[in-house]
């Protein structure tokens, strides 16, 4: 018990700190400077996460290499998987914020200071290692994301989806966390490495008696991650939520949640916290029917959505069985792969429902129709919907074909070949409905054919950024790539 | 009159958890629901307190501090979701919630 808290301790959270920082200033700026033009708190948070992002990415440098030492008395860890978790969630925030700046509705002090205190939450998720972090964090970000969901509070869909989101993330953060109190009962510790070093020091099991509720509380706790990614049977929130959020906010809940359940994925199972991570044992086997039942319920349900924003919806439960199988491979490599696919995933994804608020707010509605003729009316906007489903769906040169291709690898590799190849095939499925959306954008008439969709300043910086991070990644993804890689070499470092 | 083990207190918890677990599937009360979400956080925090005894460390009351702590929180944003629904449904019954479907 060392209660000093040292520099290093108070510069592993420096990010944090700055986003709590500049929630403080969105809110105070926005109450005493009545007067200022309503697109400045936008702006503000945009520029600020951005110096944030640049200052997280500075200190990276200078810091400890990848110092995987845990701080704060064990609760955080400051490794190179915080630091690309932290870059995925504070990029997602920018583009988020830019194409936010312009929607008359979300021009307000307390939209912006809770996509921050969300921010901060997914943040510190990744750099937990005890489940007392884990558990303050996790809610710090879903009070935070309730909360926007419902954020139009005069439109029935947006409290709808508010509320629904709210009931069903609270009854699995309930079952998530009587799933710790178990682990903990059995174990005696919250720590998740000092519990994992305890499950591989015992050879798998605590005690042969009690690994009937160890398996419980590993099933109870991947409730609450598994909502947080929409991983099947975990996802009928979903669909609903993505559909009655506002637009820019459904885009980075998409992307920032499931980068955030993904992580603590990655830290609780690869940790042996709840078993020794090898195939053998069964909640192995549950990840694996997860990913896989994920994989074919989203792209099979997503094929028949008139609404592009729950195609969408259906759409990313299919990613988490992608990226779940990074998870089951138990290597470095998938683990690097499931987070380069993250990284991706966030510009690809934010960009795609950004386009779709761009044309949601012309037309008034959300439906595949309402994309007629957009490639006549905008034709840039309609190039950047092409690249982002072109990437979801994972062709080259986009990103997102060699998202799917490092995971797919890292499956071969270690002998899964099969799970592989239902990716693969369900990545055929998929086409069908990311190209069924150009049919309607690239083919079909309108009569507003000559009518360009109005698109502001800001909100093109945020697509055309996007857009050339797709491109970027799918051509050069050679830097990005070794990066995770290294990243995640510190989910295997099962020191302290 | 027996003693009280730790087994009681899992026993006592587990029932409770499980009640409140029926009470959010079944009830259709939005206040309901909430007092029974309640009662599965108040499950979990007695099983910490139990076992933070039984294995004499005090990490699972630290917990339990932080649990109350955000379930408040909590209760006070579901609170304010269900005046927002009120005001646009005038009902707070959760079958109500039936915009979106599919």
């Amino acid at each position: 018990m060392s209660p000093d808290v040292t520099l290093e301790w108070g510069m592993a959270l420096v990010p944090e700190l700055l986003l709590l920082l500049l929630m403080m200033l969105v809110l105070f700026y926005n109450k005493l400077k009545k007067s200022a033009s309503p697109r400045d708190v936008g702006l503000l948070t945009a520029w600020g996460a951005f110096a944030i992002l640049l200052t997280a990415v500075a200190l990276s440098f200078s810091a400890t290499p990848a110092s995987a030492e845990a701080m704060w008395g064990g609760m955080i860890r400051g490794d190179m998987a915080t630091l690309v978790f932290r870059v995925i969630f504070l990029s997602a925030l920018i583009i988020t914020a830019l194409l936010s700046i312009d929607e008359e509705r979300l021009q307000r002090g307390e939209y912006y200071a809770l996509l921050i205190s969300a921010t901060m939450g997914f943040s510190l998720m990744a750099a937990s290692s005890d489940l007392i972090m884990l558990y303050v964090a996790l809610e710090t970000a879903s009070i935070s994301s309730y909360l926007l969901a419902g954020f139009y509070v005069d439109k029935e869909l947006s409290v709808e989806a508010g509320m629904k989101y709210f009931v069903y993330g609270a009854f699995a953060t309930g079952v998530m966390l009587y799933g710790m109190s178990l682990l903990y009962g059995i174990t005696g510790y919250t720590n998740i490495y000092t519990i994992g070093g305890m499950v591989r020091a015992n050879a798998g099991g605590i005690s042969p008696e009690l690994n009937g509720v160890f398996l419980i509380s590993a099933v109870m706790i991947f409730v609450g991650f598994g909502f947080k990614i929409s991983a099947v049977p975990l996802h009928f929130w979903t669909p609903d939520v993505y559909h009655g959020s506002p637009t820019p906010f459904t885009g980075f809940l998409s992307t920032a949640s499931k980068a955030a359940g993904f992580a603590v994925i990655f830290r609780v199972f690869t940790s042996g916290a709840v078993g020794i991570p090898n195939d053998t044992s069964f909640w192995w086997a549950m990840l694996v029917a997860i990913a896989i039942i994920s994989m074919i319920v989203g792209n099979f349900a997503a094929i028949s959505q008139t609404n592009i924003k729950r195609m969408l919806a259906y759409s990313s439960i299919a990613q988490a069985g992608y990226l779940l199988i990074g998870v089951v491979t138990f290597t470095a490599e998938g683990a690097g792969a499931s987070m380069f696919y993250l990284l991706m995933y966030a510009f690809t994804n934010i960009a795609a429902f950004g386009v779709i608020a761009l044309v949601a707010k012309d037309a008034g509605a959300d439906e595949l129709t309402d994309f007629n003729g957009m490639s006549r009316r905008s034709p840039y906007l309609a190039l950047i919907l092409l690249f982002a489903l072109l990437s979801l769906s994972g062709i080259p040169p986009t990103a997102g074909f060699l998202g799917k291709f490092f995971i797919f690898r890292a499956a071969v590799e270690q002998g899964l070949w099969w799970l592989a190849l239902i990716g693969l095939l369900n990545a055929f499925v998929a086409l069908y409905y990311y190209l069924s959306v150009l049919k309607y954008v690239y083919l079909y008439p309108t009569d507003k054919e000559d009518v360009p969709i109005p698109v502001s300043r800001s909100a093109w910086i945020g697509l055309w950024v996007s857009l050339i991070v797709i491109v970027y990644l799918g051509v050069f993804a050679n830097s990005a790539y070794e990066w995770t890689q290294e990243a995640a070499t510190a989910f295997f470092a099962l020191s302290g | 009159m027996s003693e009280i083990t730790i087994n009681s207190y899992v026993i006592l918890s587990t029932i409770l958890f499980v009640i409140g677990a029926l009470g959010v599937l079944l009830r259709r009360n939005a206040i309901i629901v909430f007092m029974s979400i309640e009662m599965m956080l108040n499950a979990a925090n007695l099983l910490f307190v139990a076992f933070s005894r039984h294995l004499g460390n005090l990490d699972g009351q630290v917990l339990v501090f932080f649990v109350i702590t955000v379930a408040a929180a909590e209760v006070a944003v579901g609170l304010a979701l269900i005046v927002a629904i009120f005001r646009t449904k005038k009902s707070i019954d959760i079958d109500t919630l039936n915009l979106m479907k599919g």
